[in-house]
């Protein structure tokens, strides 16, 4: 049999999760669905994990707050301590308070910066990027699923594509995978 | 699709529409022909920025000795309209962040101009002290940089300097954020393209984004860390501005009512240049039905807050010089108000006190073309606010035999006039070229606040 992808596309982004709701009940695998904006509880339906994504902020965040601890201490304490105005930079701590300012913006710039950067990896988007979505009007008012037969060994194409027609879908493309 | 709706609320997009409406109504202004009223504007700004370019230059070649700057007013229409373009570059992110945060739908169809106006209100603003720093090739001077002098640094004791970090984040910051959300709609009108230079513009612009499912999943988190991060950055960033003066020891500056009176006046500030820019843009654009009165109202109420918190820090810190006892301080601030600049003082108190206040009748809340006026006082006001925390403290200073007034050269009028045109121009530009409302967020709230959604059929 040859391996084939099946797009069931909607108009309604409800629709779509009732009918993936359906397909996941008889064990269809759906490889992914594409819309033009956020579908708010499908995830658990198609079975796509939380993004750990801001946990990498927090990460960075502590990374600009300690770059921002060492470059002060460094340069105002240890490197070239300065007596500006009666106020001798004996220690980082007795600084401190004149540090938090910087401190504070190094912090936020280093977990907004990392945080959109590792987005833009994770993602794998960049520009010169040819764009993947199976159909261009699924970035304007439709909704697409993709299904791959391969991934569905046990369901037969027939049964999917019924299922499909019977939920909702407005439209089914099939395409052989090379 | 009655269990969406609520009648408690206005309706936030009018008439019927669709999903692909609104994508065709959003896409328009990009794909259309630019008409002859936009030519006009468009040339007219496009002189004024170069008239400030032409003055810039003449700056740099000369020296700022060509400004009106003298021995005892060291800081004055350059610092003045430095913070008056932050302060408006304040809305944008307290749209797309603290609102994102409150779970605000109205921010959707404003958020995406408010935070371009917020973008090119911070490059305004950053030219003003880059441009004070004399000999501008040498700014990069105020980056903790190892220098040829021996390892001299950055004095991070000094308010300058957290200025220099607070601006450069909050710049950058917004631009990603903004961008972050451009993506998606970027791709849209990709996918619309049938011209293949076009297509080729907004394919590279959209990062080649797909809108799978786990794309718009990392989207949103990314989206909420972000509002996340930037909401006490934005709060951060008029607070350091106003400590450029309240660590001073200058009277009526060094108060400590200055960090949030400073920020509740840069949100008063940008909320009417976001208000003077939408009520023109709805109507050239054709988005009223998306940039609606209830917009309007909900951005004067803020108006009404910020004002009054404004008014009320003005009282306060008549009080306290009074009550504070400081000869020193009660006299700058009964200079202020009966001394040679008594006119920008009631200016200011005018503008920014009293006309807002006009906002607790709803018929003017309601009104167009009132709000318009309004908003245009509240943005002369502020100006002249920050004119006469500057100039007037600065003018009669603690020795009587320097006391003088600030006059402007025709150099400091360019600059500001100047300025005016680069941020209209480049708002011009961003009108024409990218989607001006946040189009596909704007499609997660159709069926809960359109006036009239279309169920679509099968």
């Amino acid at each position: 049999m040859s391996k084939q992808v099946i797009y069931g596309v909607f108009d309604d982004e409800e629709v779509l999760i009732s009918s993936a709701k359906a397909l996941r009940g008889k064990g269809v695998k759906i490889r992914d669905v594409f819309s033009p904006f956020p579908i708010h509880g499908l995830d658990p339906v198609i079975g796509i994990k939380p993004t750990r994504l801001s946990n990498f902020a927090f990460f960075y965040g502590m990374f600009g707050t300690s770059m921002a601890v060492l470059m002060t201490w460094y340069m105002m304490i240890h490197d070239w301590p300065m007596n500006v105005g009666g106020k001798p930079s004996f220690a980082w701590y007795l600084n401190m308070p004149a540090f938090v300012p910087v401190t504070f913006e190094l912090t936020v710039f280093c977990a907004a910066h990392g945080m959109v950067l590792s987005y833009l990896l994770v993602n794998k988007i960049y520009p010169g990027r040819k764009a993947h979505n199976p159909d261009p009007r699924s970035t304007d008012d439709k909704f697409i699923m993709e299904i791959q037969t391969a991934d569905n060994k046990r369901v037969g194409q027939d049964d999917i594509l019924a299922t499909l027609r019977s939920t909702g879908a407005i439209e089914i493309n099939q395409k052989e995978l090379k | 699709m009655a269990h969406h709706t609520t009648s408690v609320r206005q309706p936030l997009i009018l008439g019927t529409k669709t999903y692909h409406q609104i994508t065709e109504d959003i896409a328009r202004p990009v794909e259309g022909k630019a008409n002859g009223m936009f030519k006009i504007v468009f040339t007219i700004s496009a002189l004024l920025a170069l008239w400030g370019v032409a003055c810039f230059a003449y700056t740099i070649g000369t020296g700022i000795g060509v400004w009106g700057l003298n021995k005892t007013v060291g800081w004055a229409w350059d610092i003045t309209n430095f913070v008056w373009w932050v302060g408006i570059g304040h809305a944008g992110t307290l749209i797309s962040a603290i609102l994102l945060l409150f779970r605000q739908r109205w921010r959707m169809s404003i958020n995406r101009s408010a935070e371009a106006m917020t973008i090119f209100a911070v490059i305004c603003a950053a030219l003003f002290p880059v441009m004070h720093m004399g000999r501008v090739w040498m700014a990069y001077w105020v980056l903790p940089l190892p220098n040829t002098f021996g390892s001299l640094w950055v004095n991070f004791n000094s308010p300058l300097l957290w200025d220099v970090f607070a601006i450069s984040t909050y710049f950058t910051v917004s631009l990603v954020f903004w961008y972050t959300g451009l993506i998606p709609d970027f791709a849209t009108i990709r996918d619309r393209q049938t011209k293949p230079k076009m297509r080729k513009i907004y394919s590279i612009l959209s990062f080649g984004w797909s809108g799978s499912a786990k794309q718009w999943s990392r989207f949103e988190e990314v989206s909420l860390v972000l509002a996340g991060l930037s909401t006490p950055l934005v709060l951060s960033v008029h607070t350091i501005v106003s400590m450029d003066f309240a660590t001073s020891v200058i009277p009526g500056w060094h108060t400590t009512i200055f960090p949030p009176y400073f920020v509740a006046g840069a949100i008063f500030s940008g909320f009417a240049m976001v208000l003077t820019l939408l009520i023109i843009m709805r109507k050239v654009c054709n988005l009223e039905d998306y940039i609606t009165i209830a917009h309007v109202e909900s951005m004067n109420k803020i108006i009404i807050i910020t004002g009054s918190i404004v008014g009320v820090a003005y009282l306060t810190e008549l009080f306290v010089s009074w009550y504070s006892g400081v000869e020193y301080e009660q006299y700058a601030f009964l200079n202020r108000a009966t001394g040679p600049y008594w006119w920008s003082y009631w200016s200011m108190m005018t503008c920014n006190v009293i006309t807002p206040q006009l906002f607790w009748f709803k018929k003017i809340r309601k009104s167009l073309l009132a709000t318009f006026i309004i908003s245009i006082f509240v943005n002369i006001g502020m100006w002249f606010e920050r004119f006469v925390i500057i100039v007037t403290s600065l003018h009669r200073d603690y020795l009587p035999s320097s006391w003088t007034m600030f006059h402007p050269t025709f150099v400091d009028i360019g600059i500001f006039i100047g300025t005016i045109g680069i941020f209209f121009t480049l708002f011009l530009i961003f009108s024409r070229t990218f989607p001006v409302i946040a189009l596909n967020e704007l499609k997660t709230i159709l069926k809960a606040t359109s006036e009239n959604p279309k169920p679509p059929h099968h």
